[in-house]
C-alpha cells in the first residue's frame, strides 16, 4: 500500500487551501465542479486505494445487476399492463376431491362448456401435443414438435403479431377446419422465412394449410401454458421456453392428433390412451378475457352456477372450490420465476453489501487520514456542511466510476448468462432502463457508502486538528 | 499472543469505533454468506452424486417418435433386431425411462386397496425382458420378475404386476417390516412386491414431487403398441460412445418412418452429464462468489491495516524507541486484526443462521449444520491474519527513529 510521506501532504495541501478560498464566492455548481476536481485530485494521490475501491463497487454492482437484470426479465408482464383483464378458471371436477387447491387445467366437458358459453369477452382453450411434422415439396426429414391447439379468441387476447396471413375464425374452430398457424421460427425452418400462406404441411397423418405466419413472438415467461409450478421443487426454468412451431384449431387438433394427447393428471385412467375427451383427466386450460370488475364479478358468478349445476347432474361434488385468478395472479401462484435465479439475486445483493462495507472502511480510513488537511480547511474558514460535500462529492466519483465499470461487468455476465443453455438465454438482455438503474443504484449505493465517513470527516475539530501539524 | 496485549489494542479500536464496527460487519456478511453458500454447494454436490443404482457407464438409450400404436409392434421386432445386429452391442431391452432421462410414468401410491394410506408419488421403470439385468439390478431381498411374469400393458402398466422396489421405498412404506408380499394400489390396479434392490434412482432427481431419488418402482412388462419407441442398449464402457453412433445411424435405416431424438438418443453418462448441468453452473457460480468474497474481505482488511499503520507510524516509532521489539509491533496489529474478526464471526454466526432460516422457508433447504460455523470462522480468522500480515511487518519495520522524524 502505498505511504505518503509527511512532504507530500504538505505540498498537496496548499493549492486545497488557496482554491478553497478563490472558489468559495463563485456559487454552488462551481463549488460542485471544483470538489469534483479536488476528488480527482485526491484519487490519484493514492491510486492502489482508489482503484481497490472502483473494483470493490464495480464487481459488486456488475454482479448484482446481471442477476437483477435476469429477475427483471422474468418477472416482467408478458402482456404489458393487460395481465389483469385476462384470467383463468379453475374447478375441481374430481368426485373424490379432498378440497385441496383445484387442479391446475379442467376435464373436458367443463373446459368446452364454458368455452361455449362465450360469457367472457374473448376465451380461448389451449392444450399441447407432442405431434410429427412433415413439410412436403421440402427435403426436410419429418420432425417432432410441440402443437398448440387453441381457437381463434386466442390471438386477439393475446395479442400474437402476424408476419403473413391471419388467424383462422370463428368459423374454422365450428367447422374443425385443417388449418394452422406456425411460427416464424418454424417458417424460417420449412420455408426459408418465405411467405409460406397458403401451403401445406403435414401433421401426422392429415395435411394443414397455413393460413398465417406469426412474426417473432417471444412472451415470458411463455404465461398460458404455466401450470403445475408448485410441484416443480422451483425448477421452473421451462416456463421460459419459446411458443410452439404450429397452432392448429382445438376441434381439428382432437381429430388429427387423436391419440397423442397427454393428462395434467387423472383420477381414472383413459380407456384408450391418449384420448382423452371421455376420460377422467384434466388437460385443457381456458383463458378468458374480462374488461372490468363487473365482468368479472359475473363470470365468477357463472363459474359458481356452472358447478352448482353440474353438482345437481351429479358430476361434480365440490361446488366451493373455484377460483378465478388473473394471470399475474397465476403466475405469482406457480412461482414461474426459478428459485435458482432469485437465490443468485440474493447473494449477488449480499456480495454487493460486502463490497459497499469495504468501500465505507476505505473511505473512512482515507479521509480521517486526511484529517489534518481538513483540519486546516475547517481553519480556514470552510464550514462542516462543504467539508461534508467534498467528501460525499469524492464518494461520488468512484460511485461514477465503479458504475462505469461495474456496467461493463454487466454486459460480460449477461453475455455469460446467453452462453449457458438455459431456457430464457436467448432473450438475456441489457435494456436502456436497466442501463439508468445500474448507473444510479452504482452513484446511491457509493453515497451511501460515502455518507458515514463524510459525517465523521466533518466533524473534524479545525484547532485539534492545527495543533498536530 | 499474551493477554495484557488485548487491553491497549481494545482501547484503540475504541477510538476506530466507526471503522472497526464496519470492517466488523464486512467479515459478518462474508461469513453468513460463506457458511450458506458452502452449504448450498455441499447440496448440489451431494444431488450430482446420486446413485443411480444402475450399470451407467455400460447403457444407451434409443429413443423414436412419431409412430401410431398399430405400427409399434413391428417397430419394436425390426428395431429390436437391427440394434441387436449392431457390432459390440451385448443387450436390448424395452424401457419407459432411463436414469436422467425425461420422466416416464409417475404415479400416486396406496398402501390400501380404499385408497385411505397415500404412499406418495412416485417413479415407474417399465422395464421390458432383459431390461433389468441389463441395468445390473440385483436384488438385496427377495428375487426380480421372473421370464413368465412380463405381461402385456394394458393402459401404462401391466394389471397386477409383481415389482421390484428401492430399499428408501420399502423402509417408507412399511418401516420395520418385511416388504416382500405386501401391495401397493396405483392406476386403477395394484402390484405385489416381489423384490427390493439397493437403489434405483428416478429419472430426474430432485425435480419433481418425489421425496427422495429412490422412490422407484421396477414394473415387468411386455412391448406392445403402449410400449414401445425407448431401448436400452448395452455395450462394454469403452466400446460405448461408439456402439451409440453407430446405433443411431442403423435406426435411421431401421425405421425412417419414426423420427429418432437426438437429445435422449444418449449414452446415461451424457444424460447424467447434461442433467446436472444446471447444478454444475450453479455450483461454480457460487465457488466464484465465494472466492470474489474472501477477495474482496482480504483486500478490505489490508486496505484498512495499512492506512492505520500508516497512521501510526508515529506512535509505533515511539513505542520501539521505548523498547517494544519488532516483534511487538507485529503482533500488535495482529491481536487487533483478531478482535475485529472475532467481532465480525460472533455476529456473522447468528446472521448465518438467520440466512439460513429464510432460505429454509423459500427453497425447502435442511437447517445449516453446526459445524459450518466454526469451519466458517476458522477459514475467516486464517484470512485475516494472512490479510494483515504484510502491513504489520511493515509497521514492524518502522525504525525508533520515526518518532522524532515524522510530522
Amino acid at each position: 500500500m502505498h505511504m505518503s510521506r509527511p512532504s507530500d501532504r504538505g505540498m498537496l495541501t496548499m493549492p486545497t487551501v488557496r482554491g478553497d478560498e478563490r472558489r468559495a464566492t463563485e456559487g454552488l455548481s462551481g463549488m460542485i465542479g471544483y470538489y469534483v476536481e479536488l476528488a480527482a485530485h485526491s484519487l490519484r494521490r493514492n491510486k492502489v486505494l482508489t482503484a481497490l475501491m472502483i473494483l470493490a463497487i464495480a464487481v459488486g454492482i456488475g454482479a448484482s445487476m446481471t442477476t437483477l437484470t435476469i429477475m427483471h426479465l422474468l418477472s416482467g408482464d408478458p402482456l404489458r399492463g393487460r395481465s389483469g383483464q385476462v384470467f383463468y378458471p379453475q374447478l375441481d371436477a374430481n368426485p373424490d376431491s379432498k378440497g385441496r387447491q383445484p387442479y391446475d387445467m379442467l376435464d373436458y366437458p367443463s373446459a368446452t362448456d364454458l368455452w361455449s358459453a362465450h360469457r367472457a369477452d374473448r376465451q380461448a382453450l389451449v392444450v399441447n401435443s407432442h405431434i410429427k411434422l412433415q413439410a412436403p415439396g421440402t427435403r426436410l426429414p419429418p420432425l417432432m414438435l410441440s402443437m398448440l391447439s387453441t381457437t381463434s379468441d386466442f390471438f386477439p387476447m393475446f395479442d400474437v403479431p402476424f408476419r403473413f396471413g391471419r388467424s383462422w375464425t370463428p368459423e374454422d374452430d365450428t367447422a374443425h377446419a385443417r388449418v394452422a398457424v406456425i411460427s416464424s421460427d418454424l417458417n424460417d425452418r420449412l420455408f426459408g422465412g418465405e411467405n409460406s400462406v397458403g401451403r401445406t404441411v403435414r401433421l401426422k397423418n392429415s395435411d394443414v394449410r397455413v393460413v398465417g405466419v406469426l412474426a417473432p413472438w417471444r412472451p415470458s415467461p411463455l404465461f398460458y401454458d404455466v401450470r403445475g409450478g408448485r410441484f416443480s421443487s422451483g425448477d421452473t426454468a421451462n416456463f421460459y421456453d419459446k411458443p410452439e412451431g404450429v397452432i392448429t384449431p382445438f376441434s381439428t387438433a382432437l381429430e388429427i392428433n387423436d391419440g397423442g394427447f397427454q393428462p395434467f393428471t387423472c383420477w381414472v385412467l383413459p380407456i384408450t390412451p391418449g384420448h382423452l375427451q371421455n376420460s377422467q383427466c384434466v388437460w385443457i386450460a381456458l383463458w378468458v378475457q374480462l374488461g372490468d370488475s363487473a365482468k368479472v364479478d359475473a363470470y365468477r358468478r357463472f363459474l359458481d352456477g356452472y358447478v352448482a349445476q353440474q353438482q345437481s347432474l351429479g358430476r361434480i361434488t365440490r361446488t366451493d372450490n373455484t377460483r378465478l385468478r388473473s394471470l399475474t395472479e397465476w403466475l405469482d401462484f406457480n412461482g414461474v420465476v426459478p428459485s435458482d435465479v432469485k437465490l443468485q439475486t440474493s447473494l449477488a445483493f449480499a456480495f454487493l453489501a460486502i463490497c459497499l462495507c469495504n468501500v465505507v472502511g476505505l473511505l473512512l480510513a482515507k479521509f480521517l487520514r486526511r484529517g489534518g488537511e481538513i483540519g486546516l480547511r475547517r481553519a480556514m474558514g470552510a464550514t462542516r456542511r462543504a467539508v461534508f460535500t467534498q467528501c460525499l462529492v469524492e464518494a461520488g466519483v468512484i460511485g461514477v466510476l465503479g458504475g462505469l465499470g461495474g456496467l461493463l461487468l454487466t454486459v460480460l455476465g449477461l453475455w455469460l448468462v446467453r452462453r449457458q443453455p438455459l431456457p430464457y438465454a436467448d432473450f438475456v438482455h441489457l435494456d436502456v432502463s436497466m442501463f439508468v438503474v445500474t448507473l444510479l443504484i452504482s452513484v446511491g449505493a457509493s453515497l451511501l457508502a460515502g455518507l458515514l465517513p463524510a459525517a465523521r470527516a466533518s466533524l473534524v475539530e479545525p484547532a485539534l486538528q492545527l495543533k498536530v501539524l | 499472543m499474551g493477554n495484557p496485549q488485548i487491553q491497549p489494542v481494545l482501547a484503540a479500536l475504541r477510538k476506530h469505533r466507526i471503522a472497526t464496527i464496519v470492517i466488523a460487519w464486512e467479515i459478518a456478511l462474508a461469513c453468513a454468506v460463506l457458511c450458506n453458500a458452502c452449504f448450498l454447494i455441499a447440496g448440489r454436490v451431494q444431488a450430482m452424486h446420486v446413485q443411480s443404482g444402475v450399470d451407467e457407464h455400460a447403457l444407451g438409450t434409443i429413443k423414436l417418435e412419431g409412430f401410431e400404436p398399430q405400427q409399434a409392434n413391428d417397430l419394436n421386432a425390426r428395431v429390436v433386431a437391427g440394434l441387436r445386429a449392431v457390432p459390440g452391442v451385448q443387450s436390448v431391452s424395452t424401457v419407459s425411462a432411463v436414469p436422467f432421462g425425461e420422466p416416464g410414468v409417475i404415479a400416486g401410491v396406496h398402501l390400501d386397496a380404499a385408497g385411505q394410506q397415500f404412499g406418495g408419488v412416485v417413479d415407474f421403470y417399465v422395464a421390458g425382458p432383459g431390461a433389468a439385468k441389463a441395468m445390473g439390478l440385483r436384488p438385496l431381498t427377495g428375487r426380480m420378475p421372473a421370464p413368465d411374469e412380463y405381461m402385456p400393458v394394458a393402459q401404462i402398466v401391466p394389471n397386477e404386476a409383481p415389482i421390484v422396489i428401492t430399499r428408501v421405498l420399502a423402509e417408507h412404506f412399511w418401516p420395520g417390516q418385511d416388504p416382500l408380499d405386501k401391495m401397493l394400489w396405483s392406476m386403477d390396479t395394484h402390484f405385489r412386491v416381489v423384490g427390493v434392490v439397493d437403489h434405483l434412482t428416478i429419472p430426474q432427481p430432485g425435480a419433481g414431487e418425489e421425496k427422495d431419488a429412490d422412490w422407484s418402482i421396477l414394473v415387468p412388462a411386455m412391448p406392445g403398441p403402449q410400449f414401445a419407441g425407448k431401448y436400452l442398449l448395452q455395450a462394454s464402457p469403452e466400446d460405448l460412445p461408439r456402439v451409440m453412433r453407430d446405433a443411431r445411424t442403423a435406426v435411421l435405416k431401421i425405421a425412417p418412418d419414426a423420427v429418432l431424438d437426438l437429445a435422449q438418443s444418449r449414452t446415461v453418462d451424457e444424460l447424467r452429464e447434461t442433467f446436472f448441468l444446471n447444478d454444475r453452473v450453479m455450483t461454480g457460480l457460487l465457488i466464484a462468489v465465494i472466492v470474489a468474497l474472501l477477495g474482496t474481505t482480504a483486500l478490505g482488511i489490508v486496505g484498512l491495516a495499512s492506512f492505520w499503520v500508516a497512521q501510526r507510524r508515529r506512535q509505533i516509532g515511539v513505542r520501539r524507541a521505548l523498547g517494544a521489539t519488532r516483534g511487538d509491533i507485529l503482533r500488535y496489529f495482529q491481536i487487533e486484526n483478531f478482535l475485529i474478526v472475532t467481532f465480525g464471526i460472533a455476529l456473522g454466526m447468528i446472521l448465518a443462521y438467520a440466512i439460513n432460516m429464510i432460505l429454509m422457508s423459500f427453497y425447502e433447504l435442511p437447517r445449516l449444520p453446526f459445524w459450518y460455523l466454526p469451519v466458517g470462522a476458522l477459514v475467516l480468522w486464517v484470512l485475516g491474519q494472512l490479510a494483515v500480515l504484510a502491513p504489520a511487518m511493515r509497521a514492524a519495520a518502522v525504525p525508533p527513529v520515526a518518532a522524532i522524524r515524522s510530522l
